[in-house]
């Protein structure tokens, strides 16, 4: 403990100096920042160099760190499919400088208990701040409040609920959850998924499933609980996130929604933003997730929305599973796809390279935004002097292919194995720390403090 | 033709030639010796992770009459059911050498799975995939309405197809893989389809298909069809609400006595009944129906033997890492082959 | 395809249409000859061009003796099935088995193919028949024999011994069951084209 602290407090990391020469922030006019003590220092060209550590940023475009707002790390529970250690190096190496760990572990993360343990585990693995979301119902049964306020006080400091992987279908509950995390800035995030309209569901349902003979998972399943959701958002005037929003129609009825001045925000995954339900035909688990894959328009209604502004956010719903949850019939294996160490790239070759946003709007929706609606301090900021130093180097002239052996997340089921990405992170800066540097894993970052006191109360 | 999956990807040629060689091979099944060497010292896996003896009976004799070592492997009450998954029994599989493996499944897909995965090497025949395809069925009722077309026309049915023929399929289409295989299969070989179901019995997406849909049985039948195929109903939709009461669908979209007779007063003295078994009487079809003379039902189970000896045949009989020389058909006399491999390609090739 | 000029080079007519039209009519008297008349008589033409030839051993048949029904006596074995080689080749479909009503029990059966090269096909026609009946005998009427046997086999009757390499190819035409094109003339013939 004490050779930690030293470390911690007054080892070389903690005065450190990283000299990033020639980035492009989000793109635009050429740069030198100045990295000192975990915030940008300085910024403007040819900075002095001295007792710096020099990093070449030619070519390479500067952008805040990313913030997920929807991250399954298995832990605690499932540490054969993912540990809070492992997703966050996978987090680092994707351009991650903080994630919302989802509440569907074993125990599920519903009490203040649970919450500081995920919290916890984070830190003490210090590759990004892993911000733990709270369930809203206890054991996600669907039947009873769980503690949110106790969530909300803890050391986590919970401010999104969400019962993912399961939709909060009772209306009057779903009211109640609304209403009670006003109490403290909080906002519920739906998993929109009416249940009795997807028993057994296991694709879209439409001309893809009516060929293949898989039970079908029909739009309007979601469509309805997100019509129903906004309005009850409205009536309580509460902050409502809808997650994994995967069909046009639940696009126009956000836009809807946010027309009214409804108080909703969505997100969206990489792999929604490209891949189809064609995929499907292959009865490869792989591109087995929850929601389902699903048609061209969809995926196109998907890309516009969050051009647009409708949709708020990228949220990776990285979901690994161990290979033997995959290695079977498509209607036995489990749902999810890995996303955290592809979000960058996929975006970057739906989005950007399809002209339909810039490295601005990316940092909007993978940082600004998502960080917003989490109350996340410290993250989502501008790259201006005094800004705590979160932030990604990416190169985007940088061509990669997904090889499953070389990622650090332990699920193997990345539905882009194979494929050729566009766009690499060079490096990333967590607090002032290089998680990242060369596009390989550096050090986790030891300046948060002596682990396990901060915060007590 | 490597594995039989589906009939969506076969083509007509390749149809026409199943059937064909089906043709010869239900000469066989009317002679004193009911067998023939073909796949003398090949191993048949029947692998069966669902009940159905109809179909495993129809393709052991299939294997038998070839000469095919048959091993029958009931997954249902084996280590399957401990948990052991299709991966390991697929693996256990090639170890013991089988050359093809039919496989009946409850999960659609399981065949294609098991065919692509890289998990053995064998011939991959589907013998019913969830609610996918079942194309030995399919092909087998095309081969009983194509004998059925060329008795009428006194004509041979080898090297025909089922161009124009009209055939409604009647009940639960979104749950029948026979209902699909067929609708592709037909289409292929050109017969006119029509699928009459309950709007909650029809799939999403069946506006995409190659045939027309009607909710209307009684309507159906004044239009005039060749072949009425019924598909079974399983009573258990009901308590899912898909139709309210058994009696009522069976008003509705059953072929009853009443539809039944009425055949004849509309003259289609010629319209054949199938039924791909087993049979609901009294619900989907009546006992009337069923018996009468113009139902093809046994008909239908004595083809399925031939066609799965065809299909069998095909899919064994070559080499089977040479699916380009697989469909070539033989174009000269074959004793002016000189027998070594390396002469493989050499007259046959021009 | 091989343009037919370059292979013309290389390879020879050895049977013209009036030496297989000559060859057949001295098959079909040696036929009665050894079967002592019509009796009993059945022609088996192995697919694809051994029908054609039984048939026309059949008309000649006929022609000579008119209590002959042509169509009567011929009849067409499929050996696909019995072959030794499946396994080896290109799957091949089935042709069709076509027997006259009687059937083949007690009947002479006098099996006709195009050439006699390894006798794998022959043995695998004579397996095809013991599952169909039992013949009172089984005899072989060839139209070539070209030598190179795996078995121990011989024809009974032979329209012409080619002697030839083993490489080489002897290559059958009928106006029945060949195309015309690619330079064939469309009438009958025999031709020996050199091995590649």
């Amino acid at each position: 403990m004490t050779a930690q602290k030293t470390a911690g407090q007054a080892g070389p990391e903690a005065t450190a100096r990283y000299l990033i020469r020639g980035a492009s922030p989000l793109g635009k006019a050429r740069t030198d920042l100045l990295v000192q003590d975990g915030r940008i220092v300085e910024i403007g060209s040819g900075l002095s160099a001295a007792s710096a550590t020099v990093i070449d940023a030619d070519g390479l475009i500067a952008l805040p760190g990313m913030v997920d707002p929807h991250t399954h790390l298995r832990e605690p529970g499932r540490e054969d499919a993912e540990t809070v250690e492992t997703g966050s190096r996978a987090a680092a190496l994707g351009g991650y400088t903080a994630v919302h760990a989802m509440a569907n572990s074993s125990p599920v993360a519903d009490t203040a208990g649970v919450v500081e343990q995920v919290f916890s585990l984070g830190r003490d693995a210090g590759w990004v701040d892993v911000r733990p979301v709270g369930a809203v119902t206890v054991g996600l049964a669907g039947k009873q409040l769980a503690e949110l306020g106790a969530m909300a006080d803890s050391r986590a400091r919970v401010r999104i609920f969400s019962d993912d992987g399961i939709c909060v279908s009772d209306p009057v509950l779903m009211r109640r959850a609304l209403e009670y995390v006003k109490a403290f800035d909080g906002v519920i995030a739906q998993h929109a998924q009416e249940p009795r309209l997807t028993e057994g569901a296991q694709m879209n349902e439409g001309k893809v499933s009516a060929v293949l003979g898989l039970a079908g998972w029909p739009a309007v399943a979601e469509e309805s609980i997100i019509a129903r959701d906004v309005l009850l958002a409205q009536h309580v005037d509460s902050r409502l996130h809808i997650c994994h929003v995967s069909t046009a129609g639940s696009v126009e009825l956000i836009r809807w929604a946010k027309a009214r001045g409804i108080k909703v925000t969505a997100e969206v995954t990489p792999h929604h933003l490209w891949l189809t339900e064609e995929l499907v035909r292959s009865y490869d688990p792989v591109y087995k997730v929850n929601p389902p894959l699903r048609a061209e328009e969809d995926v196109a209604a998907l890309r516009a929305a969050l051009a647009d502004g409708t949709i708020d956010v990228i949220g990776t719903d990285h979901a690994p599973h161990p290979s033997e949850a995959k290695d079977c019939e498509w209607a036995q294996a489990a749902m999810g796809m890995t996303g955290l160490e592809t979000a960058l790239s996929v975006v970057q070759h739906t989005m950007i390279e399809s002209g339909l946003m810039d490295w601005e709007g990316f940092a909007r929706v993978t940082s600004a935004a998502p960080a917003r609606i989490g109350r996340l301090a410290g993250h989502g900021r501008p790259l201006a002097v005094g800004e705590p130093a979160n932030l990604v180097l990416v190169d985007p002239a940088a061509r990669w292919q997904v090889d499953l052996r070389t990622m650090a997340t332990k699920g193997r089921n990345s539905p882009f194995s194979g494929r050729v990405l566009p766009g690499a992170v060079v490096a990333t800066f967590y607090r002032g720390h290089p998680t990242v540097l060369d596009g390989k894993l550096n050090t986790p970052s030891r300046q948060s403090g002596p682990r396990g006191t901060e915060g007590e109360r | 033709m490597r594995h039989l999956l589906s009939t969506q990807d076969l083509s007509l040629a390749n149809t026409i030639r199943i059937l064909d060689t089906a043709e010869e091979m239900a000469a066989v099944g009317e002679r004193e010796v009911k067998k023939l060497p073909a796949l003398r010292g090949r191993t048949v896996v029947n692998l069966f992770f669902e009940d159905s003896t109809r179909t495993r009976i129809s393709f052991e004799a299939a294997a038998k009459r070839l000469s095919a070592d048959v091993i029958n492997f009931s997954a249902k009450g084996s280590s399957v059911s401990k948990g052991e998954s299709l991966k390991d029994t697929a693996q256990t599989l090639e170890a013991m050498s089988a050359d093809a493996v039919v496989i009946r499944h409850w999960a659609s897909g399981a065949p294609a799975q098991l065919a692509t995965s890289g998990w053995i090497d064998a011939a991959v025949i589907n013998a019913g995939d969830g609610t996918h395809e079942h194309p030995t069925q399919a092909l087998l009722d095309a081969f009983t309405m194509r004998r059925h077309l060329a008795r009428l026309n006194g004509t041979d049915s080898t090297g025909s197809n089922l161009s124009g023929l009209r055939v409604a399929i009647a009940g639960d289409v979104l749950h029948s893989r026979v209902a699909r295989s067929n609708v592709w299969l037909l289409q292929t070989l050109g017969a006119e389809v029509t699928l009459v179901a309950p709007p909650t019995l029809l799939p999403v997406g069946v506006e995409h298909w190659p045939c027309a849909v009607s909710y209307d049985l009684d309507s159906v039948l004044e239009s005039g069809v060749d072949a009425i195929m019924v598909l079974r109903v399983q009573a258990e939709r009901m308590n899912a609400s898909f139709f309210p009461s058994t009696r009522e669908y069976s008003r509705r979209w059953g072929l009853d006595d009443a539809r039944l007779a009425r055949l004849d007063t509309l003259g289609m003295k010629d319209t054949i009944i199938m039924h791909p078994g087993p049979m609901n009487r009294g619900l989907e079809i009546s006992s009337a129906a069923a018996d009468s003379s113009r139902s093809t039902v046994l008909a239908q189970v004595r083809n399925g033997v031939s066609v799965r000896m065809a299909v069998l045949y095909l899919l064994l009989s070559g080499d089977l890492r040479d699916p380009v020389a697989r469909l070539q058909s033989p174009s000269i006399s074959v004793d002016n082959l000189p027998n070594t491999r390396a002469d493989e390609t050499g007259v046959n090739a021009r | 395809m091989i343009p037919e000029a370059a292979a013309a080079g290389a390879s020879r007519v050895v049977m013209s249409a009036a030496d297989i039209d000559r060859a057949l009519t001295r098959i079909a008297h040696e036929i009665l000859e050894a079967n002592k008349g019509s009796k009993d008589l059945l022609l088996l033409g192995i697919p694809r061009r051994g029908f054609p030839l039984a048939q026309r051993l059949a008309a000649k048949l006929a022609a000579t003796d008119p209590s002959i029904d042509a169509d009567e006596v011929v009849g067409q074995l499929d050996v696909t099935m019995f072959r030794d080689d499946l396994a080896r080749q290109p799957t091949r479909a089935p042709e069709r088995t076509r027997l006259p009503a009687a059937g083949i029990d007690d009947k002479v059966v006098v099996l006709v193919d195009d050439v006699l090269f390894s006798g794998r096909t022959i043995r695998a026609a004579l397996d095809a028949l013991v599952d169909l009946g039992r013949p009172r005998a089984v005899r072989l009427a060839v139209l070539a024999d070209r030598g190179h046997r795996e078995l121990p086999i011989r024809a009974d009757h032979v329209g012409k011994n080619l002697p030839t390499a083993s490489a080489e190819k002897v290559r059958v035409r009928l106006i029945e069951t060949d195309a015309a094109g690619s330079g064939w003339s469309g009438s009958d013939e025999v031709v020996i084209e050199a091995g590649l």
